[in-house]
């Protein structure tokens, strides 16, 4: 979207920056050389008795294994196959709500939770369920009295993320789950942001549901998992030829699965060691652009936030104008402002932290990832103050004194 | 998303700033809807002079601003009060429809400075 902006503004360069991996990253060259031969040559249906399917349907198994292991799920059967986080999410709420509407009709969730997790709740309160949003504090850690308090006979399902993609909370998870199933209920989890950075086991914490997304660990799009306990009561929304067990029909993606499988494989291997490095370089990142810059904030917690999280904001000014000048100097990040948006209504979560809109609207998120170096970091950290600069000079809001 | 002219006008704008003794001044949109636009003018002769903007918000934004200013300098005053949103935005080479509305206020902030300097004139008579 932004690529030609660069060349019509004359800049001089040959390399680009991308720090927007939680908007898209991209595949491991070795989880594509994993899925070339199921594009290539191997096709046969999973389904199918003969060995063409069963070479297929061995494929998906491993793969399954590989998912499976990498949230230390139980057994491999846990692990359903989707299109990605958006259809988890569905199936976990719908497919929780409808199969258990003879032990209650309510549902809850936190304020922060992504919309493929607030809408499916919000369009359930049309079919008869009630729907409970529980606020986070400035920080973004969900309000747990809060929970207590609304948690009841009738709830049948919280859903909770694990990490905040746009602030970068990590959230209690244990303590929720043994609140949530003190009261019977269950717990759905959306790790799509979290899963493959940190380390996450259903077991230990308590989790009866997890969504996670293939392309957020450097596997292909367009695939997803949900994990699914053994005994919680899950129906499909998906109706077909009853493939992943009636959950979730449909002919598997075959390259996508495959590849999803490896891409869990490497992120087991290499999370302790890229997780430190991308620490590092995330806390040297924040300290460089609120350090020089006056006026300038952190969203979400310094500590318990997701590896590859900077979140910031600058007053007096707009983030959109923020990501431009970004771009004209070859740095990809995204903004959680009114004017990136399609609504043009600030995002839920600064809004859902307390930020006032003024506020919301200087935010600036950038995601990294494996290929983010030292080298670009200092980069960033060198333009930034410069891009505040230009643009408070521009803005009415800005005090005279700050400029002077 | 954004036209060449429009990017052009973002990272070059033309006429930012203030006048300190300007003969009217506008300002439109609020920071909360993300969009804060001044307009100030200096007129000689009913013509306007000089013209400066400052402008909290998106690229589209500080382009209609940047643009405005261009289309109303060395105009007469009725000139420029037909100056409209559309003529702003069909002379930057159009803008993406979301931003139509709420980043598109800046003839309404040279307007604003128009009537800002007729009732300054009125009360001095």
């Amino acid at each position: 979207m932004w690529s030609w902006v660069s060349e019509c503004v004359g800049m001089s360069r040959t390399k680009r920056i991308y720090m927007d991996h939680a908007a898209g990253r991209p595949v491991d060259p070795r989880v594509l050389k994993a899925m070339l031969p199921y594009i290539k040559s191997v096709y046969g249906n999973p389904s199918s008795p003969h060995s063409f399917g069963q070479e297929t349907k061995q494929a998906i198994e491993v793969a399954r294994t590989k998912v499976a292991e990498l949230i230390n799920a139980e057994r491999e059967e846990s692990i359903i196959f989707t299109s990605g986080a958006t259809e988890s999410n569905n199936l976990a709420i719908k497919g929780v709500a409808y199969r258990n509407k003879d032990q209650g009709t309510h549902l809850i969730m936190s304020g922060v939770e992504h919309m493929s997790v607030l809408n499916p709740c919000k369009f359930l309160t049309t079919r008869g369920f009630k729907a409970t949003s529980i606020p986070v504090d400035q920080y973004g850690f969900v309000n747990l009295t809060n929970l207590e308090e609304e948690l009841t006979s009738e709830t049948t399902l919280v859903s909770i993320m694990y990490g905040n993609g746009e602030i970068g909370t990590i959230q209690p998870v244990k303590e929720i789950s043994q609140m949530v199933h003190g009261k019977n209920a269950y717990l759905h989890v959306d790790a799509t942001a979290a899963n493959g950075q940190v380390p996450i086991d259903v077991r230990e914490e308590g989790i009866d549901l997890l969504t996670t997304s293939s392309n957020d660990m450097y596997g292909p799009r367009g695939v997803g998992a949900l994990y699914v306990r053994k005994g919680v009561r899950l129906g499909p929304v998906t109706h077909g030829g009853g493939q992943e067990w009636g959950l979730r029909s449909g002919t598997e993606n075959l390259p996508g699965i495959v590849g999803f499988g490896k891409a869990a494989e490497i992120a087991a291997e290499e999370m302790p060691t890229e997780s430190k490095r991308l620490e590092k370089l995330r806390d040297r990142l924040i300290k460089g652009l609120l350090d020089p810059v006056p006026h300038s904030f952190l969203n979400g917690h310094p500590t318990k936030r997701l590896p590859n999280n900077v979140a910031v904001r600058y007053s007096f000014i707009e983030g959109e104008s923020i990501l431009l000048d970004l771009d004209a100097r070859g740095v990809a990040a995204s903004s959680g402002s009114a004017c990136t948006a399609k609504t043009l209504e600030p995002s839920h979560v600064l809004r859902g932290i307390g930020l006032k809109h003024e506020e919301a609207h200087g935010s600036v998120l950038f995601t990294l990832g494996k290929q983010n170096t030292e080298e670009e970091v200092s980069y960033v950290i060198r333009i930034m103050p410069e891009i505040v600069k230009r643009l408070r000079e521009m803005s009415p809001l800005t005090p005279k004194e700050l400029m002077e | 998303m954004y036209s060449k002219k429009v990017m052009d006008h973002f990272r070059n704008p033309r006429n930012m700033g203030e006048i300190p003794d300007a003969d009217g001044v506008g300002t439109v949109g609020n920071p909360v809807c993300g969009d804060l636009m001044s307009v100030h003018i200096k007129v000689k002769d009913g013509r306007i002079n000089d013209i400066k903007f400052k402008t909290f918000g998106c690229g589209a934004a500080v382009a209609t601003s940047s643009m405005v200013t261009e289309l109303a300098k060395g105009k007469t005053l009725e000139e420029a009060e037909k100056i409209g949103r559309s003529d702003v935005a069909d002379s930057l080479g159009g803008l993406p429809k979301v931003k139509m509305h709420c980043s598109n206020l800046a003839a309404d902030a040279l307007h604003a400075a128009i009537e800002d300097y007729r009732k300054k004139k009125k009360a001095e008579r």
